[in-house]
């Protein structure tokens, strides 16, 4: 067997040649529960980074049952306490509670960064959808805005338009959403360029569908899986932009716990006297993260298999 | 009878654009000149190897692609120029049916949606009694209404080339066009759906314009044959008399090479050499003069026209 | 006269670790290749044939599949049995393939020459330009007009035709003992698909190369091989001359399957009416019924069928059946 063959069509053709034979095997086990184990079973990582997120989704919503302390409340006498005993994670240099803030602030966190997201792929589909299915010079010129876009990294251009539009929690969400409407834009834009060609798009324009129809009901529907894909990997760096740009002061605006601003306040004074101060927000940003990124790995492989890197 | 379509020299070429300004420098001729007439409850046949422009044909015919000329005349009406709006109506006389199962049907409709869509589109029906002419349109194709709520990828591909046909039924059409729709199946089931195709011509009166590349198969369904190369009918006649007598040397060449699955039958094959040339710089001449066994000098030179060489037979070929 | 065996397949039985379960893709297959004849495999999709295929190769890949059983003996050699490394040795020198999608198993950077040349300088001692001038000859033995000029091209530059004479050129650059065929046609044109198949037939005749042909087309089977191997989900059912095959086919599925396709009626003389259709479809390889797995389509089956697997039994002269049944039918 020459290499030639080994290296590069051997795979492929493995796939197509024999990928249908197995997947014919595969069609039968369809029982949705049996199908969730196995998926369990099979991504034993992204079922952690889903319970990961489902915990501080939980935390989010049932921030007031969970918690004990206003996380807004000052309290003087019970400043930087160490953690134990009334505070679990301690309290900071006003005396407000570090556990209720860390709770309070995946609610913050979580607005955001979904809020963001959601808002950066509607409008993402849209553009793209339009773009692909257009053409000409509409997707010409969209094209052009896409990469000035994109050729800004995602925190410079939520920055600047942050700082455009004064630190509020709407405005947080409209500077991350922004920079992530590109990404969306572009993976639309391909599906959908690709699905034109499809056969059942030709038997729609056939059974005389008008273009609106067949955009919406036969081309978005099926560019939902590697959206998906595309916004739980977007999710990981939306929570990272709000905690930077809360960070940098321009976020989320005092005193809503927000966990970048958390790490902000405290990250230079307080490392050596009261680490915890610095610790567990950072925890909860990092773990969050970790969590959409293992999900979001498990997810790209199950729902969008070609992209598997 | 007035025919259910008759294409009148039908042209459809495609520019080839190439370098930094997009320059046209070329014309691929997929279609170069095709006419031909389907009467109802007819099939006709048309064969060719690919890049002959016989799933083009099929393409234009439906304005899937934009025809550069000819007429597509349905119901007395030239169809080729008409607007997407104007052109509805006529969706409703003919349809298509595709080659590949597995693309043809969008994924994330059951296949109770894929039938049950056409008529939505065209206001036929809805509600309780575009249901039940949606069972209807199941049990005619062979598969049971309780399939219905039942997504592509949970059907076979026979069952599924079933769901198309039933799509291509709703809305009642008078020819179906059908690009290579058993090539994609399984031996044992492309049976099923030829007789599938068969009976639902039968009982409707049914016409099919029936693109396929698999010789017996053409044979077995078509009641007329159209052989196409290189963007041209080169012989057209009624499935016997082209089957029995070919009387262009493709045709015969074509017949020659189909393996035959019987042992004792040692023929002696007229293999033909070399490969199609390119649809972009068709040879002068008779196209097939590059590959033809009995090529003369003028065969290089001068075009031949379709002449009817016997009563409804007619081949483009100056050595007949 | 009976040629000895060069390629003995005995029990083979390869398997699939899925999601859905084990997918028995081969299951306790056995057969022989003589010297200089070509046997057909034929089948339909899912039957197994192509990772029967792939087994004698042992390119199943690795997971999901395994061979857990068998033995493939070339020239007496168990070829399940040896180091990779020497499996690598005999793969593409002793043993070669070619399949279906040219396109894909050329290497698209590499001229067509380099990728002869590569292969024969990978199992042979020769210097480059031994191995180039072989190229060359290799191209010129599978009829490529002008094989010093077609040497230096890549693939994207030959027609479909060329790509498969090139892969025929590859497969037979070492002389190998035994060419596996899988479905090498399928993806021609049906005058291009004539060429192809007499031009391996010349090669095989001129080098004396047995062939182990894979295929779905039962036209194919009839016009070039000597011997038939009929597999359905998974097993052999039947075996025979390729005459005793057509003219007595004893496998109701074998009989369908010929009842089922149109025939030239230039050819044959008569055009059916109406094909004979096998009703249903084949069954997943992951949930295979007990009992014969074709009983649920076949109008003969009875309780027996569901009840055990049929023995492969020889029910005539070298004429093998896996069919309860066989006696009664024919």
């Amino acid at each position: 067997m020459p290499r030639s063959i080994r290296a590069s069509g051997w795979g492929h053709s493995m796939a197509e040649t024999y990928g249908r034979e197995l997947r014919r095997a595969g069609a039968d086990a369809n029982s949705p529960v049996r199908r969730l184990v196995l998926l369990l079973r099979r991504y034993p990582l992204g079922a952690a980074g889903a319970f990961i997120l489902t915990v501080f989704v939980l935390a989010a919503i049932f921030a007031d049952a969970i918690t004990w302390l206003d996380p807004l409340r000052t309290n003087a006498p019970e400043k930087l306490m160490v953690p134990g005993g009334k505070h679990w994670f301690g309290s900071d240099v006003m005396g407000r509670d570090i556990y209720s803030r860390i709770v309070f602030g995946a609610r913050i966190s979580l607005a955001v960064s979904l809020g963001a997201t959601t808002l950066g792929s509607v409008l993402g589909v849209a553009v793209g959808l339009a773009s692909g299915y257009l053409g000409g010079t509409f997707d010409l010129c969209v094209q052009r805005v896409m990469d000035v876009l994109q050729a800004l990294p995602l925190l410079v251009l939520a920055l600047v338009t942050s700082a455009a539009l004064g630190p509020s929690l709407t405005n947080t969400v409209i500077a991350i959403a922004i920079p992530m409407i590109p990404a969306s834009a572009r993976v639309i834009r391909s599906n959908t360029l690709a699905l034109r060609e499809a056969a059942f798009i030709e038997a729609a324009q056939v059974q005389g569908m008008s273009e609106w129809r067949i955009a919406i009901r036969h081309i978005l529907p099926n560019t939902v899986a590697p959206l998906i894909v595309l916004a739980t990997a977007q999710l990981g760096s939306a929570i990272l932009t709000e905690a930077s740009l809360s960070f940098l002061g321009l976020g989320i605006p005092e005193p809503a716990p927000s966990w970048g601003r958390m790490l902000s306040e405290s990250a230079a004074e307080y490392m050596r006297t009261a680490p915890w101060l610095v610790i567990f927000p950072g925890a909860a940003i990092s773990l969050m993260v970790f969590g959409t990124n293992l999900l979001g790995d498990a997810l790209r492989d199950i729902l969008d298999p070609r992209q598997r890197g | 009878m007035t025919p259910v379509l008759q294409v009148e020299d039908l042209k459809k070429h495609y520019p080839v654009k190439s370098g930094f300004l997009r320059r046209t420098t070329g014309t691929v001729f997929a279609v170069d000149g095709v006419s031909f007439s389907i009467a109802p409850g007819e099939t006709l046949g048309l064969v060719g190897e690919s890049g002959c422009g016989k799933s083009t044909v099929a393409r234009t015919v439906m304005r899937l692609v934009e025809p550069t000329s000819g007429r597509i005349v349905v119901e007395g009406t030239d169809i080729a120029g008409l607007s997407k709006a104007a052109l509805r109506p006529f969706r409703r006389e003919m349809q298509m049916v595709f080659q590949d199962p597995f693309s043809s049907l969008n994924p994330r409709m059951s296949a109770g949606d894929i039938v049950r869509e056409p008529l939505l589109v065209h206001n036929v029906a809805s509600g309780r009694e575009a249901d039940e002419r949606v069972a209807a349109l199941f049990a005619q194709v062979g598969l049971r209404p309780g399939q219905m709520g039942n997504f592509p990828h949970q059907f076979s591909g026979g069952q599924r080339q079933r769901i198309s046909i039933a799509r291509a039924l709703a809305l009642n059409p008078r020819l179906i066009v059908a690009d290579e729709p058993v090539s994609a199946l399984d031996v044992s089931i492309q049976a099923q759906v030829i007789n599938l195709l068969m009976d639902l011509q039968r009982d409707q009166g049914l016409a099919y314009l029936f693109i396929a590349h698999d010789l017996a198969v053409v044979e077995h369904i078509s009641h007329k044959v159209a052989v196409m190369y290189l963007g041209r009918i080169v012989e057209y006649a009624d499935k016997t008399s082209l089957y029995r007598r070919p009387q262009h040397p493709y045709t015969e060449a074509l017949l020659s090479a189909v393996p035959v699955p019987d042992p004792k039958l040692k023929r002696r094959k007229r293999l033909l050499e070399g490969d199609v040339p390119s649809p972009m710089r068709p040879p002068p001449g008779c196209a097939f003069h590059t590959r033809c066994p009995y090529a003369e000098a003028r065969c290089k030179v001068e075009a031949p026209v379709l002449r009817e060489l016997a009563p409804g037979h007619v081949a483009a070929c100056h050595l007949r | 006269m009976i040629a000895d065996p060069i390629l003995e397949v005995a029990g083979l039985r390869t398997v699939f670790f899925t999601a859905a379960g084990l997918v028995r893709a081969v299951e306790d297959v056995s057969f022989t290749l003589r010297r200089g004849e070509v046997l057909a495999v034929v089948g339909e999709s899912g039957c197994g044939k192509s990772i029967t295929a792939l087994s004698l190769m042992r390119l199943v890949p690795s997971p999901p599949g395994r061979i857990v059983a068998g033995s493939v003996k070339l020239e007496g050699r168990d070829l399940l049995a040896i180091s990779e490394a020497e499996m690598r040795a005999v793969r593409g020198n002793l043993m070669s393939m070619i399949f279906q999608e040219p396109m894909t198993s050329l290497n698209p950077v590499l001229t067509v020459g380099e990728q002869i040349a590569e292969t024969v300088r990978l199992h042979r001692d020769v210097s480059k330009a031994d191995a180039w001038a072989r190229a060359v000859e290799m191209l010129r033995r599978v009829r490529i007009p002008e094989p010093a000029q077609r040497a230096k091209e890549y693939p994207h530059q030959l027609s479909g035709g060329m790509r498969q004479r090139a892969m025929i050129a590859i497969a037979l650059a070492c002389d190998p003992k035994v060419l596996i065929a899988d479905e090498p046609t399928t993806a021609l044109d049906v005058t291009i698909q004539a060429q192809i198949l007499d031009l391996m037939l010349q090669l095989q005749q001129e080098s004396g190369t047995s062939v182990l042909l894979i295929t779905h087309d039962l036209g194919v089977v009839a016009e070039t091989a000597q011997r038939v191997v009929v597999m359905y989900a998974g097993r052999k059912i039947e075996e025979a001359s390729v005459e005793d095959l057509f003219a007595r086919p004893m496998h109701p599925y074998t009989h369908g399957l010929m009842r089922s396709i149109p025939h030239l009626a230039a050819m044959s003389g008569a055009v059916a009416e109406r094909l004979q259709e096998i009703p249903g479809m084949v069954p997943a390889l992951s949930n295979l019924p007990g009992g014969c797995a074709f009983a649920a389509r076949c109008g003969h089956a009875d309780a027996a069928c569901a009840a055990g697997v049929p023995p492969l039994e020889e029910r005539r002269p070298d004429h093998y059946v896996a069919c309860w049944h066989a006696g009664t039918l024919v």
